[in-house]
């Protein structure tokens, strides 16, 4: 198998007939072990885009392979986890029941499933509240119970779609840096949508930037900052520097209408 | 564990209360109506409105000189209707359970045969009751004939299965986009997806539906069992009692009591199984 884990070559995807145009031309390839942040403004098709990749919506033009198989036999093969804004854990499931849901549907063995399980409340630090509901946890911890269940089943690559948006500012700061912890020790491949150009520079290795109207990539702008990334990291001057990077990208792809030649595409 | 004892002794307070405030505004319409000699909308006497003392009353009296007391009888009556109340409570969820569970499913069915469900609940029960009760009455099942009071279920069906094929519809429905993308995202089969999610999402539809249909399944019986003869249940003693109003009213007063006890209680049962099974925030508990 070679080194690419995502290959989307030319997708654009309308939604309703003759209606809005939410993705165009898209091209994107991602490299095994990266960390892909997809950022732009609302409507910039960021989250279709996602969804494209994990086959949960169709492209109406275009080819993306994942794990070198189309998408589809990628999603029956399990091949990705996802997280979402919401946590969307099951309320009449406990945390551990929530967590082993994938394995249960893969039909692992009670013992196998119990073992994965102390791995996962241990990766993401939930040890003694396996027999929680989850509306008895916090929104940072109903999010760890839900990356532990997308990690469950090892699968090599990671969607993610602003899963911390809905969190304030320091639980969301902690939980970046456990999610890029998490992201060493298990070495997948993370594909990470946000509207945060801080949280995009800090966990990234590439940052896609999307416009709207039509969902296009302006920009990929490549994060050089050290790893492993720390609390130090975002006092950094070249941190700035990126921050400031993204953020002029996004203004030039954005509303204020100083759209340029739209052949910046790629690296 | 002390605020609990004290919530419990406040519900029971409550229920005291309750009744107290039912026994006053009964006893003092009486009271005011029989003093100021009023007679609109109805006049008022020991036999349009015995006191409820005398309904309670006869309850534990025997019918006749050396027989059982009248409370033994009603006994009897009430299991005897519950019965019937409970197979067809439970035949009634089993059917209006799949039903909703094919509508949901299959959006052309919405439209085939949800009219007919909404008529089957227009034809008045009483209308209905002897044609089944008197029409079963016949069926035998390789052999097998059905017991009188299977017969009375099947009316306790007719009533039970509506609220809870509606509320399947709606419940299996109720299921959170993201959580159904979820499991697509898993790749799960229908099935899975049936039973992981959309039933447990549907669980408070349910037992909202159940709740409707417990009561709705004592009514059934005791209608059921009027035009098909039956002497044992509850139906039977309202016929009887209902004959000699005239003479004794507390009883029927008495059996209605007995009725709507067992409706209540029935109500209480799926209360006790939804807290036992149904797990959800507490304020979403009703």
């Amino acid at each position: 198998m070679n080194d690419t884990v995502v290959s989307a070559k030319g997708i654009s995807k309308t939604f309703g007939k003759g209606g809005v145009t939410a993705l165009q031309d898209i091209e994107l390839e991602v490299g095994r072990g990266e960390f892909i942040s997809l950022i732009g403004p609302s409507g910039c098709g960021k989250s279709t885009l996602l969804r494209v990749i994990g086959d949960l919506v169709e492209p109406t033009t275009g080819e993306i392979l994942v794990n070198g198989k189309t998408a589809h036999r990628a999603r029956l093969d399990r091949d990705y986890g996802i997280v979402f804004q919401a946590a969307v854990l099951y309320d009449w499931r406990t945390v551990a029941k929530n967590i082993a849901l994938p394995l249960e549907l893969l039909g692992w063995s009670r013992a196998r499933r119990n073992q994965r399980l102390a791995e996962m409340l241990e990766l993401v630090e939930l040890e003694g509240f396996e027999k929680h509901y989850p509306w008895q946890l916090s929104g940072g911890m109903q999010q760890r119970v839900s990356i532990a269940r997308a990690l469950s089943f090892s699968p090599a690559l990671l969607l993610m779609d602003e899963p911390f948006g809905a969190l304030d500012e320091m639980t969301r700061e902690r939980m970046n840096a456990e999610l890029l912890r998490i992201w060493a020790e298990t070495g997948s491949t993370v594909i990470f949508v946000t509207h945060s150009i801080a949280e995009a520079v800090y966990l990234s290795t590439r940052v896609v930037v999307m416009s709207a109207r039509p969902g296009r990539i302006t920009t990929v702008i490549p994060i050089d900052l050290e790893q492993p990334r720390t609390f130090e990291t975002r006092e950094e001057p070249r941190f700035f520097e990126l921050v400031t990077e993204v953020r002029e990208a996004l203004h030039a792809g954005g509303a204020d209408d100083v759209v340029p030649e739209a052949g910046v595409l790629g690296e | 564990m002390r605020s609990r004892i004290g919530s419990a002794a406040a519900r029971v307070a409550v229920l005291l209360l309750v009744l107290a405030g039912l026994w006053a505004l009964w006893e003092g319409y009486r009271k005011l109506w029989e003093e100021l000699g009023w007679t609109r909308p109805f006049p008022v006497n020991s036999t349009t409105m015995p006191h409820l003392h005398d309904i309670v009353g006869t309850l534990f009296d025997p019918l006749r000189e050396g027989e059982p007391l009248l409370a033994r009888f009603m006994l009897d009556a009430a299991l005897f209707t519950a019965k019937e109340a409970a197979v067809g409570f439970a035949i009634g969820a089993t059917v209006g359970f799949i039903l909703g569970a094919l509508i949901a499913r299959f959006a052309v069915l919405q439209r085939g045969i949800m009219p007919y469900v909404v008529a089957s609940q227009t034809i008045p029960i009483l209308a209905l009751a002897p044609i089944v009760v008197v029409g079963l009455g016949n069926v035998s099942i390789a052999g097998w004939t059905p017991k009188d009071w299977m017969r009375v279920s099947v009316i306790a069906a007719y009533l039970t299965f509506f609220p809870v094929t509606v509320n399947t519809v709606r419940g299996l429905r109720s299921a959170d986009p993201t959580a159904v993308e979820l499991m697509q995202s898993y790749a799960a089969r229908e099935w899975s997806v049936f039973w992981k999610l959309r039933v447990p999402a549907a669980m408070p539809y349910l037992f909202s539906a159940f709740k409707v249909a417990a009561t709705a399944s004592v009514v059934g019986a005791v209608i059921g069992e009027l035009p098909s003869s039956i002497q044992d249940g509850l139906g039977g003693w309202i016929i009887n009692f209902n004959q000699y109003y005239a003479l004794e009213p507390e009883n029927l007063w008495a059996v209605n009591l007995v009725a709507a006890a067992l409706g209540i209680a029935f109500f209480l049962v799926v209360v006790l199984v939804e807290k036992l099974v149904v797990h959800r925030p507490p304020e979403e508990l009703v």
